[in-house]
């Protein structure tokens, strides 16, 4: 079913080409990125694992189109259109999940989850309707008219994660959006998001350094390389979906435990290098 | 998957903050000792100063008895004295405020927002806002003339300042992050406005206004014990100069009150405006 390799030359969801990234720092220059190239299909889930500081928040935030690239192209397949950064064309229409606090306190759970329809001019008669819709699909039904400093971080991570998926966009970017929380309402959010994603098959781009997440979450997972950051290693994980961390979690354990294999002297690296 | 879907539901129960559970609200019950605590407090305190008056263990000449001063409270009431002389302290503090207060939001978002604005502004802020602004009475004085508009520019610089600077740090403080999410939506740049920068920094505004009122409020009394021959300021220089004790005591009374009753007014005006920040509040 998946061809391993050739992603870049078929008709992608989106493909990233030679990105390199540089910032500027005090201490000059810091290159991020360093010619990152791969593919991702139009309704395919691929997690990015790396050392921490490899620069994975970075490609996000590129691949989001608030940050540009030093060097290198990005293209978006979607809807038989083509973007490129020189075409010219608005940036396709994307959902950034932050690690946390994304969510703006101050709008009720429904404006939140709304945000991105509002942001569109969705009329509000019709905002309410959709964003009070997926709140029913996800149990937070009860929660619409609380403000979020009233929620637990875990929901308010979910109201994050529903707000990306109201806004009705093709591409979805997440940015260890479970990083922060505790190990069990990790595990009942990895459900929550893999069952909303299949009825709802979204292009989804998931950084996280946890490995058993990545591999429980992803069709693929790309392992990075300390900062600079390139692509190590793709990994197609041949689990069936739907998939339970607690029904097979052996060959989890085994995939993950190969990138850990990968990732080890990187991470070491990383780990007794100056931030 | 049912059962994973009840085991989620459940779970998000959990998730909820104790402050919203059974037991957070019978906490939230005992509270009403919040209420009778503070007021017998009051009364105790009351009622061994009347004893300690009465059984001449203060000296009358500055400790008049509560009594007393309750009576001439009653017939400074009645006799419109202190009547006018609020209103008139009142179209002191309110014009003032509205004149300091509006700028100084306008001013202190624009340079929250801009960092040219912020650089050219930020000296002359630096230079003006360490004088006592009371100092500036006389040469308002001079400018506008001996007459209500001095009085109130003086208490409409005062309160220009810290509505400013909390408006300012309001804007400044919002996350970066959720700037990024807008963008990241496509919000446009009045979208940005409304909807990220005015709520993110309102509960800072709201505290800044807090802020310009009770200055408003403290210029307009100084600037009618100095300057004015209505408010209860001159009300208490009044009493002063004609040494009417227990008059002295009622108007710091009725200063009291007003303060007490812009403080909740104010109080509830966030809590209605931010309500996001009342829980917030309750929480931390």
């Amino acid at each position: 079913m998946r061809e391993a390799g050739g992603v870049l030359t078929k008709p992608p969801g989106l493909a990233c080409r030679r990105i390199s990234h540089t910032f500027d720092s005090r201490r000059g220059p810091i290159q991020a990125l360093d010619g990152i190239s791969f593919g991702v299909r139009p309704h395919e889930f691929v997690c990015v694992v790396g050392p921490s500081g490899c620069g994975k928040t970075t490609l996000l935030k590129i691949v989001a189109g608030l940050l540009r690239p030093t060097a290198g192209t990005i293209e978006f397949g979607l809807n038989g259109q083509s973007w490129t950064p020189e075409n010219g064309r608005a940036w396709p229409r994307n959902a950034l999940v932050f690690q946390e606090h994304g969510v703006f306190p101050w709008m009720t759970v429904a404006d939140n989850v709304a945000f991105g329809l509002e942001m569109r001019g969705v009329g509000r008669g019709e905002r309410r309707s959709r964003a009070r819709a997926f709140l029913d699909r996800v149990g937070l039904a009860a929660f619409a008219d609380n403000y979020p400093p009233e929620l637990s971080v875990g929901m308010r991570q979910r109201v994050g994660i529903a707000r990306a998926f109201v806004a009705d966009v093709p591409i979805l970017l997440m940015d260890e959006p479970f990083g922060s929380l505790d190990a069990q309402t990790k595990l009942l959010l990895q459900e929550e998001l893999l069952r909303i994603w299949r009825e709802d098959r979204k292009l989804v781009l998931f950084v996280t350094h946890d490995l058993e997440e990545a591999v429980r979450l992803g069709d693929r997972v790309l392992v990075m390389t300390g900062r600079p950051g390139r692509v190590r290693e793709e990994i197609p994980v041949a689990v069936p979906r739907p998939r339970s961390g607690v029904r097979d979690p052996r060959h989890v354990a085994e995939i993950a435990w190969h990138i850990w294999q990968l990732l080890r002297d990187e991470a070491r690296r990383s780990f007794s290098a100056p931030s | 998957m049912a059962h994973l879907a009840t085991a989620e539901r459940r779970g998000s129960q959990e998730l909820l903050r104790p402050e919203l559970t059974r037991q957070g609200r019978k906490r939230h019950a005992r509270g009403s000792a919040r209420v009778w605590v503070p007021a017998l407090v009051g009364v105790v305190a009351l009622s061994l100063w009347e004893g300690a008056a009465r059984l001449g263990l203060v000296p009358s000449l500055y400790m008049p008895a509560p009594s007393e001063i309750a009576e001439a409270l009653w017939t400074s009431i009645v006799r419109g004295e202190l009547g006018s002389n609020l209103w008139a302290t009142l179209t002191r503090v309110v014009p003032g405020l509205v004149m300091g207060a509006v700028p100084g939001l306008l001013l202190g978002v624009a340079m929250g927002r801009s960092r040219s604005v912020r650089r050219v502004v930020d000296p002359l802020i630096a230079a003006v806002h360490p004088i006592p602004k009371i100092a500036l009475l006389p040469l308002l004085m001079i400018v506008f003339g001996i007459g209500e508009a001095s009085r109130i520019a003086v208490v409409a610089i005062a309160a220009f300042f810290p509505m400013l600077i909390n408006a300012m740090a309001g804007v400044r403080r919002i996350s970066p992050l959720y700037f990024e999410v807008a963008r990241n939506y496509g919000a446009s740049p009045r979208k940005m406005f409304t909807r990220v920068v005015l709520p993110g920094s309102l509960p800072m505004v709201l505290s800044g206004l807090r802020l310009s009122a009770n200055v408003a409020f403290l210029v307009t009394i100084a600037v009618e014990i100095v300057a004015a021959d209505t408010g209860l300021g001159s009300l208490i220089w009044l009493s002063w100069e004609v040494l009417r004790v227990e008059l002295l005591y009622a108007v710091l009374v009725v200063i009291s009150l007003f303060g007490v009753t812009l403080n909740l007014g104010l109080g509830g005006l966030a809590a209605w405006l931010a309500p996001w920040q009342a829980t917030a509040d309750e929480a931390g």
